[in-house]
């Protein structure tokens, strides 16, 4: 080999090209596989939030079986009859609502701006569920989830995730025996939006109390409950006005 | 193997046997430890790392004449990271549920002290071919025991493989579980692994007493 590779110039040579050459084939290939994971996200979301709504494939006690990514689409377009967006005062119908962005719409939202905030409405054996986005912090990273509640202002169903809670602690926020619990427990207390809160010795470990405003929470997860808790509420507290108009009881 | 010299083909058999990167070498346990309780998770990372391996090997040797000595292990770490990001998104466009499980483990491949180890050992001073078939041959021994793990820990821990109920239903208590047998949730967390790991650790070196290190 006539180059001298020792030479420090050569180094630095060496490694600029480097960068160059291994930025742009990543970038080709990154925006070449764009459409698929775009796609495949979407219905990710399609599925959790069909899951809050109870149109899922869970069977007994099972794990959390989403509708095949097959179908979901079908099945999206079949029990959601209405997407509208939120910003504060007024609901507008807009058309792929449910793919705008929450953690964003939301913040915006808080800090009192103005913002759309995706709002659906299911339909599924003749009721009707109205489907919130909620996205939050729990130990270690961002939780998220969809909250359905009905027209009686009980919750119908919810899912949560997570990016990186503990596993085996936090991470079990998506598992079945978490998100059961949440389902017929009333969020509104007279007149104020309470949620649902997850405590710790509620004395109800079975949930069988579902006017407690409480969950039972996982042990070891103190503070991802909390930011359950704490989402819950928040997004409550933004829909408010709209849930208000809707409410019967 | 008429195809391959005698010592190419120890480069792909040694990794098999009798110089495994985790059993006889202890590497690359981290991940045999995390992403085996299912058999699919399992293959799907072995064929990942045996992408990663048999490519960064070739590309690291392709280059190694040209590579200032100075900055070897970032130009490795850089291909390897390249390679692993690839295998990201494609899985992100093709198999979007696998993804999600191996998501953490997927970023993990390039801490992988597996190829790190192949690049620096053996693609800096080999040829392209037999580093193709060494970075070959030590995935496919990476990858034969987070398969033999998985299976194991699968079948016990679950009752399946790749997701099939092979032992009947546990719920329903047909098959096995007709006559009382039960899945064994231990199998499903990670310590579970380890104790797989030591198991074949044993049986290999109790088939063949020179592995055995002295005390």
């Amino acid at each position: 080999m006539a180059i001298n590779t020792e030479k420090n110039s050569y180094t630095i040579i060496f490694a600029v090209l480097m960068v160059v050459v291994v930025g742009s084939l990543l970038a080709f290939v990154a925006s070449g596989l764009k459409p698929m994971i775009d796609e495949n996200e979407r219905f990710e979301k399609q599925q959790n939030i069909l899951y809050a709504m109870g149109v899922n494939e869970n069977e007994g006690d099972g794990d959390v079986s989403f509708i095949p990514t097959t179908d979901v689409e079908s099945e999206f377009s079949k029990y959601i009859t209405q997407q509208l967006v939120w910003d504060g005062s007024e609901a507008t119908e807009k058309e792929n609502a449910y793919l705008i962005d929450v953690q964003k719409a939301l913040a915006a939202a808080k800090a009192g701006g103005k913002a759309e905030l995706p709002l659906l409405i299911g339909e599924k054996d003749g009721e009707k569920f109205y489907i919130i986005p909620m996205y939050g912090k729990g130990l270690w990273d961002a939780i998220w989830g969809y909250l359905s509640v009905g027209e009686n202002m009980e919750i119908k169903g919810v899912f949560f995730d997570h990016k990186g809670e503990t596993p085996g602690l936090g991470s079990n926020i998506n598992q079945r025996f978490f998100m059961d619990d949440f389902e017929g427990e009333l969020v509104v207390r007279g007149n104020t939006y309470v949620g649902v809160e997850v405590a710790k010795g509620n004395n109800d470990p079975l949930n069988n109390d579902k006017e407690d405003y409480q969950v039972d929470a996982l042990a070891g997860a103190t503070i991802t409950g909390n930011g359950i808790s704490a989402m819950i509420k928040e997004s409550l507290e933004l829909y408010k006005p709209y849930l208000e108009t809707i409410r019967t009881n | 193997m008429a195809l391959l010299s005698k010592k190419d083909a120890n480069l792909i058999k040694d990794p098999l046997g009798d110089n495994n990167p985790i059993t006889i070498q202890v590497l690359g346990i981290c991940s045999a430890l995390a992403i085996t309780a299912e058999l699919k998770a399992s293959v799907v990372m072995a064929i990942s790392v045996l992408f990663v391996m048999g490519v960064g090997n070739v590309v690291i040797s392709l280059i190694r004449n040209i590579i200032p000595s100075k900055i070897r292990i970032i130009v490795q770490l850089v291909v390897v990271a390249a390679l692993v990001i690839i295998v990201d998104q494609v899985l992100k466009a093709f198999a979007y549920d696998l993804s999600k499980t191996l998501s953490v483990f997927i970023g993990l491949i390039i801490t992988n002290c597996i190829i790190m180890g192949r690049f620096e050992a053996f693609a800096l001073g080999n040829g392209p071919r037999r580093a193709f078939l060494d970075g070959i041959g030590n995935a496919l021994g990476y990858g034969v025991i987070l398969v033999i793990v998985g299976f194991f820990r699968e079948l016990l821990g679950s009752g399946t493989l790749f997701g099939i109920k092979v032992l009947g239903d546990p719920i329903a208590k047909t098959g096995l579980y007709a006559i009382g047998y039960e899945n064994n949730g231990f199998m499903i967390i990670p310590p579970a692994a380890l104790i797989v790991v030591g198991i074949i650790i044993w049986v290999q070196r109790s088939r063949n007493r020179a592995l055995i290190e002295e005390a």
